[in-house]
C-alpha cells in the first residue's frame, strides 16, 4: 500500500470515530494527472457525455434487493426456527446457535463481559465465530445486511427524504463524534454498574426479540426512535448513537470485502452520496479529492451497495481484496 | 448532502474565521447533539429500573445466578425460552420492571416441571447466567445450595436419577394454610385449575415425553394432596399430620429440604389464589 493510501486509511478510521473528512494533503502523481485532465476537459463535452449517460442510465436495485432478501431471510430464519421448531438458527440476534454453532453479537458480548466480568467458554466461542465472520465480511456489513432495525430505519429514511422534499421537515444534523461518546458511556456504565444498561434500549435486540418471541411494549421505544428519524433527524440512531455499528466498524477495519472507487470514469455527479447511509465515507468521490486512481472506501461503510446501484458510470464496485483476480 | 462541485486544489489552506451564520449553525447543531445525548441517556436510565425492582424477588429459570449477577450476565437472547418443553420461561417486557428481555417463570401460570429431564435451559444459556455450578468468585448464599442433587421422580429408575442442579431457585411455602383443602380435611374432584387453564404438566402414567394440559387430567381424591402428587422432586413435599397451637391435629402439606422451587405445587393448587406459593430466591432455613 502506498504512503498516500496508508495516510487515507488512518484518516478513514478517524472519520469512523466521528471526525469530519478533510481535503487530502497528498495525492499520487497519477491521480493528480487525472484531476488535472478533468479540469482541462471541455466543459461542454463533459456536460454532453453526462447527459448522454443520464439518458441511457438504467436504474438498478440489484444490491438493494439482494440485501433486503438476505436481511429478511436471516431474521425470518430466527423467527421460523422457534415458531416452526426447525431449530436452524435458535435464539435472537444478541446470541444464537446456528445448527449448533454459537454466535454472539459482539457488542452484547462486550456489554456482558464488562458488566459480569466473567467469561465462560460458550461466550468465547460465540464471540470468536462472529468476530471471524464479520472480520471477513466487513464489519458494518452486519448493519445493512442483518440488523432488523436497519431495515425499519431505511424505510423511515425514505419517508423522511420524501417529507424533506415536500419541505415539511428538515434534516437536523448532529455531531457524529456523539456515537463514539455513547460507546464509551455505555461501556463505562456496564463496567461501573455491573448491569448491561445498553441492552435495555438496544433497538436491534428489541426488534429481534419481538420478531422471535412476539411483540411487546418495548417496541414503543423503537417507534419513538423511528418517529424522531422521520420528523427530525435523518437516520439519527444509526448515525449518532448506535454503539453496535461502531463495534462492528472497528472489527471490519481490515476486512477484505469492501467498496472500491475508481477515479477514471467518475463524473462527480454525487448520486452516490445522496443515497449513501454514511456519506462521510464517500468524501473521496468529491471532485479533486481522490488520492489515487483506485481508492477503497473506509471502514464505516456498511457495504449496503446503494452507491454501487446508484453510480451511472460503474465507478463504485464491490471488491474482495486478494480474490479480485479469481472472481 | 449537496455535491461539492467547486474545483479547488488538493491542499487545504489556513482555516478562515467562521462567519456568524456558520457559528450559529454550529451552536444549534451542538444543542441538538446535547439534546439527543440527554434523550438516549434518559431512556438508558430506565434500564436501571430492574436493579431497583430487584429487591422484589422474581422467579428466574433453574440455575439462575443471584439477581444482580443474573441481570449483569444475561444477554437476553431467549435460548432458554426456546428449549423449554412446557414453555414455562417467558421474557420480561418493558413494564415488568425486571430487565427487558430477561427470562422469568410465572409458576402459577406455567411452572417448570423438568419435562426436559435435564434442565436444558441451563445447557442452552450462552453466557452462564443459568449454570449448574457458580463460578468461584460468586458466593453461594447459605441455604441456597441443595444438600444433595435433587432426584427427579420421573428418572428415579434410571441410572442417573438426579438433576444436575446444585442450588435452588426458591422454596415453596404454605402461604395460606387456612384455605388449604388438606388442612380442612377436604378432598378434590375435577380439573385442578378449571377447564380454561392452559398450563401443562408431565404425567408419567400418561406419557413420559409429552406433557399434557392439566385440564385434560381431572383428579378425584378423597383428601387433597395435589401438590404432593404433582411435585417432580423426590422428598420435596409430603402431607403430614401437624399439631395446631390449640392442640388439635390436622393434615397439612409440609415442604422439605430437597425443594428446588420449581413451582409445580403452586401451579397445581386448586384453591384460588394458590395456598402454596414459591418464594423466589428464598433459601432453606431450618
Amino acid at each position: 500500500m502506498s504512503d498516500v493510501l496508508k495516510r487515507r486509511f488512518t484518516e478513514q478510521i478517524k472519520i469512523m470515530f466521528g471526525w469530519e473528512p478533510r481535503k487530502p494533503e497528498k495525492i499520487t502523481e497519477r491521480a493528480q494527472q487525472v484531476h488535472i485532465m478533468k479540469r482541462m476537459t471541455n466543459k461542454q463535452d463533459l456536460q454532453a457525455t453526462k447527459s448522454h449517460m443520464r439518458a441511457h442510465e438504467v436504474k438498478s436495485t440489484k444490491w438493494r434487493n439482494r440485501r433486503w432478501i438476505t436481511l429478511i431471510a436471516a431474521n425470518l430464519l430466527f423467527t421460523l426456527s422457534f415458531s416452526l421448531d426447525i431449530q436452524i438458527l435458535e435464539g435472537a440476534l444478541t446470541a444464537s446457535r446456528f445448527v449448533g454453532f454459537h454466535l454472539i453479537d459482539l457488542n452484547s458480548a462486550l456489554q456482558v463481559m464488562l458488566a459480569h466480568k466473567h467469561i465462560i467458554n460458550n461466550l468465547i466461542i460465540g464471540t470468536g465465530t462472529v468476530l471471524l465472520l464479520w472480520g471477513l465480511l466487513g464489519g458494518r456489513t452486519f448493519c445493512s445486511w442483518v440488523c432488523p432495525y436497519h431495515l425499519l430505519a431505511e424505510w423511515a429514511e425514505k419517508l423522511h427524504l420524501f417529507l424533506a422534499k415536500k419541505k415539511l421537515v428538515t434534516d437536523q444534523t448532529m455531531d457524529r463524534r456523539l456515537r463514539t461518546v455513547f460507546w464509551v458511556i455505555f461501556a463505562l456504565l456496564a463496567l461501573g454498574t455491573g448491569y448491561t444498561v445498553y441492552e435495555a434500549i438496544s433497538p436491534t435486540g428489541i426488534v429481534s426479540r419481538a420478531l422471535v418471541y412476539g411483540p411487546g411494549l418495548a417496541l414503543l421505544w423503537v417507534l419513538a426512535l423511528l418517529f424522531f428519524e422521520v420528523f427530525f433527524s435523518r437516520r439519527a440512531w444509526c448515525r449518532y448513537a448506535c454503539p453496535i455499528g461502531l463495534t462492528y466498524g472497528v472489527v471490519g477495519i481490515i476486512s477484505p470485502v469492501r467498496i472500491k472507487y475508481k477515479l477514471d470514469g467518475c463524473f462527480h455527479e454525487g448520486d452516490c452520496r445522496k443515497v449513501c447511509l454514511v456519506p462521510h465515507v464517500l468524501d473521496t468521490v468529491i471532485k479533486g479529492r481522490a488520492v489515487d486512481l483506485e481508492v477503497p472506501i473506509g471502514p464505516d461503510c456498511t457495504r449496503c451497495g446503494l452507491c454501487v446501484d446508484a453510480c451511472p458510470t460503474g465507478s463504485l464496485t464491490f471488491e474482495v481484496k486478494g480474490l479480485q483476480k479469481l472472481l | 448532502m449537496s455535491e461539492n462541485e467547486k474545483d479547488d486544489g488538493p491542499v487545504a489552506g489556513p482555516t478562515p474565521p467562521l462567519s456568524k451564520a456558520k457559528r450559529q449553525t454550529n451552536r444549534r447543531r451542538f444543542l441538538r447533539t446535547a439534546l439527543l445525548t440527554g434523550g438516549v441517556l434518559g431512556a438508558a436510565l430506565s434500564g436501571f429500573l430492574p436493579l431497583i425492582y430487584a429487591k422484589k424477588k422474581r422467579l428466574r429459570p433453574p440455575g439462575a445466578l443471584d439477581e444482580k449477577d443474573f441481570l449483569g450476565s444475561c444477554i437476553k437472547c431467549g435460548q432458554c425460552v426456546q428449549v423449554c418443553p412446557v414453555s414455562a420461561i417467558k421474557l420480561a417486557d418493558l413494564v415488568d420492571g425486571m430487565g427487558v428481555g430477561t427470562p422469568y417463570i410465572d409458576p402459577r401460570r406455567q411452572a417448570c416441571d423438568f419435562s426436559c429431564d435435564a434442565v436444558q435451559c441451563i445447557l442452552a444459556c450462552p453466557t452462564g447466567s443459568l449454570t449448574y455450578h457458580k463460578p468461584d468468585f460468586l458466593a453461594v448464599r447459605a441455604g441456597a445450595a441443595l444438600k444433595a442433587k435433587p432426584i427427579l421422580l420421573a428418572k428415579e429408575k434410571d441410572a442417573e436419577p438426579t438433576l444436575n442442579m446444585t442450588e435452588r431457585i426458591g422454596v415453596a411455602r404454605l402461604s395460606r394454610p387456612e384455605a388449604c383443602l388438606a388442612t380442612q380435611g377436604k378432598g378434590f374432584k375435577g380439573q385442578a385449575r378449571g377447564a380454561d387453564f392452559t398450563g401443562e404438566l408431565r404425567y408419567m402414567d400418561v406419557d413420559r415425553w409429552k406433557p399434557i394440559r392439566v385440564s385434560e387430567h381431572p383428579y378425584d381424591v378423597p383428601e387433597c394432596d395435589l401438590c404432593v402428587r404433582a411435585c417432580p422432586i423426590k422428598g420435596a413435599i409430603s402431607i403430614e399430620t401437624v399439631m395446631a397451637p390449640n392442640g388439635s391435629q390436622h393434615k397439612s402439606p409440609v415442604v422439605h429440604e430437597p425443594c428446588v422451587g420449581c413451582g409445580v405445587c403452586e401451579m397445581i393448587c386448586p384453591v384460588e389464589p394458590a395456598c402454596i406459593t414459591i418464594e423466589a430466591g428464598e433459601v432453606w432455613k431450618i
